[in-house]
């Protein structure tokens, strides 16, 4: 059986001590599978982005335990930790995070080559995930000279580049029109189909639409979860617009 | 909306009889709002009453296309011209159950909302899946996305209510605290 590409187990984080400690996780139980994508929704302070730096050890939980791909984070020594992230895990942020200084497929193939990937096979990688994500033709250009969207896909293309499979997306498309932030998750859902997980933070309803799951967090944990128990087409047919109300 | 502006729509288009005009009429809208032929008959008799749609003779089986008149498309270009009031709009039943369950006493507001929420997301998934499932015509995408929009902006509010619920709660709390601290009786409330 594959193992899940997310485990959070029971986390906990707590930020500073005594009467100033703040419990930024509570207990948090959360699973991705490959394939899957699962959306984060809560107020500010409620931990979101707290457990996406958890989920890809860029912080370390104060109480329970991370598993990406089966490896527990918590075991790993700094340098394994290191690898899991450079291999396994890939960021999408708000903005993009891309070196200017760098053309989009070296953008793309920085991180097989900081795995030690030589650059001719890393490059060629690089074009390949650029082709999945609509950027074919455009390896050579600098992200400044790129629209905001296409700088987005980019990131997208060095977020699952090589065998990276888990993908964490802080509110991808935050500096996106509306119709071209809805491009950006339906390549995300597209990466997912192809068989990746993704955990994507979003306070917007139409974005978390595109997920298999969508969970509550309130002050740092799971209150609750919404997900599809009925057909698109039972939901329009009998419970439209007009009958919604 | 009325029936009778979305089929003038249809007529303007070309002349058809009543069963296609249902059909055209679910196929444009995505099937959100289901008629039945009862429904279009109806309003194809006031239609002719009022002198804005024409019958034609009846075919072979027995069957009578309808075209729309001048006064017709007359009526139809001021229903284009006119903004949708509010007002001409259903009532929103769930800001009136918000409404009121704030005021019922042993009512969980905070657990009505979540519920509320969760089912809209649910909801949102459905569409989304749809949206995902390849480009409709048109008339049918406009349909869907303004579902979509109208779910988010539920959301949006949903996560309004809730925060100036909170905010209530506190300077209900505060207002409690001063009272008890000060041998002054309050003299303002927040109301729920």
């Amino acid at each position: 059986m594959t193992a899940p590409a997310l485990e959070i187990i029971d986390v906990s984080r707590i930020h500073g001590r005594g009467d100033a400690a703040v419990h930024a996780l509570r207990g948090l139980h959360l699973t991705v599978a490959p394939g899957e994508m699962v959306a984060v929704m809560g107020p500010s302070g409620s931990g979101k982005s707290t457990l996406l730096n958890v989920a890809g050890g860029l912080d370390q939980a104060t109480a329970g335990r991370v598993r990406v791909h089966g490896q527990e984070l918590g075991s790993l020594s700094k340098g394994e930790l290191a690898q899991v992230r450079r291999r396994m895990v890939g960021y999408v942020f708000q903005d993009y995070n891309l070196i200017p200084s760098l053309t989009a497929a070296e953008n793309v193939a920085l991180p097989l080559e900081l795995d030690k990937v030589r650059t001719k096979e890393a490059v060629r990688q690089a074009r390949t995930a650029l082709d999945e994500v609509g950027l074919d033709g455009l390896y050579d250009r600098f992200p400044d000279d790129l629209s905001g969207g296409q700088q987005q896909r980019i990131a997208i293309a060095r977020a699952v580049v090589g065998e990276r499979s888990l993908i964490l997306a802080d509110e991808p498309t935050g500096a996106l029109d509306s119709e071209t932030g809805e491009q950006v998750l339906a390549l995300l859902r597209a990466r997912c189909d192809a068989g990746a997980a993704a955990l994507l933070v979003t306070h917007e309803a139409r974005h978390a639409g595109w997920a298999d799951r969508v969970v509550f967090l309130r002050d740092g944990a799971v209150v609750d979860e919404a997900g599809s128990a009925v057909t698109p087409e039972a939901f329009v047919s009998g419970n439209g617009m007009a009958g919604a109300r | 909306m009325s029936i009778k502006h979305g089929l003038l729509a249809l007529l303007e288009r070309e002349p058809m009889y009543g069963y296609q005009l249902r059909t055209e009429f679910d196929t444009t809208t995505g099937s959100t709002w289901p008629l039945n032929v009862g429904q279009v008959y109806t309003t194809l008799a006031r239609l002719e009453r009022d002198g804005l749609v024409t019958p034609g003779e009846e075919d072979d089986e027995g069957r009578v296309r309808y075209a729309i008149t001048a006064a017709g498309r007359d009526e139809l270009t001021g229903w284009f011209a006119t903004p949708v009031a509010s007002s001409d709009r259903p009532r929103d039943e769930l800001a009136i159950k918000l409404a009121l369950a704030v005021t019922v006493p042993g009512v969980d507001v905070g657990a009505v909302i979540q519920r509320q929420r969760a089912a809209t997301i649910t909801a949102m998934q459905d569409l989304t899946r749809l949206k995902k499932a390849g480009p409709g015509d048109l008339s049918w995408t406009l349909v869907l996305e303004s579902m979509r929009y109208q779910l988010e902006a539920e959301v949006r509010w949903l996560d309004h209510c809730e925060a100036t619920l909170a905010r209530a709660a506190r300077e209900r709390t505060q207002i409690t605290d001063g009272a008890a601290a000060s041998s002054e009786p309050a003299t303002t409330g927040v109301r729920r």
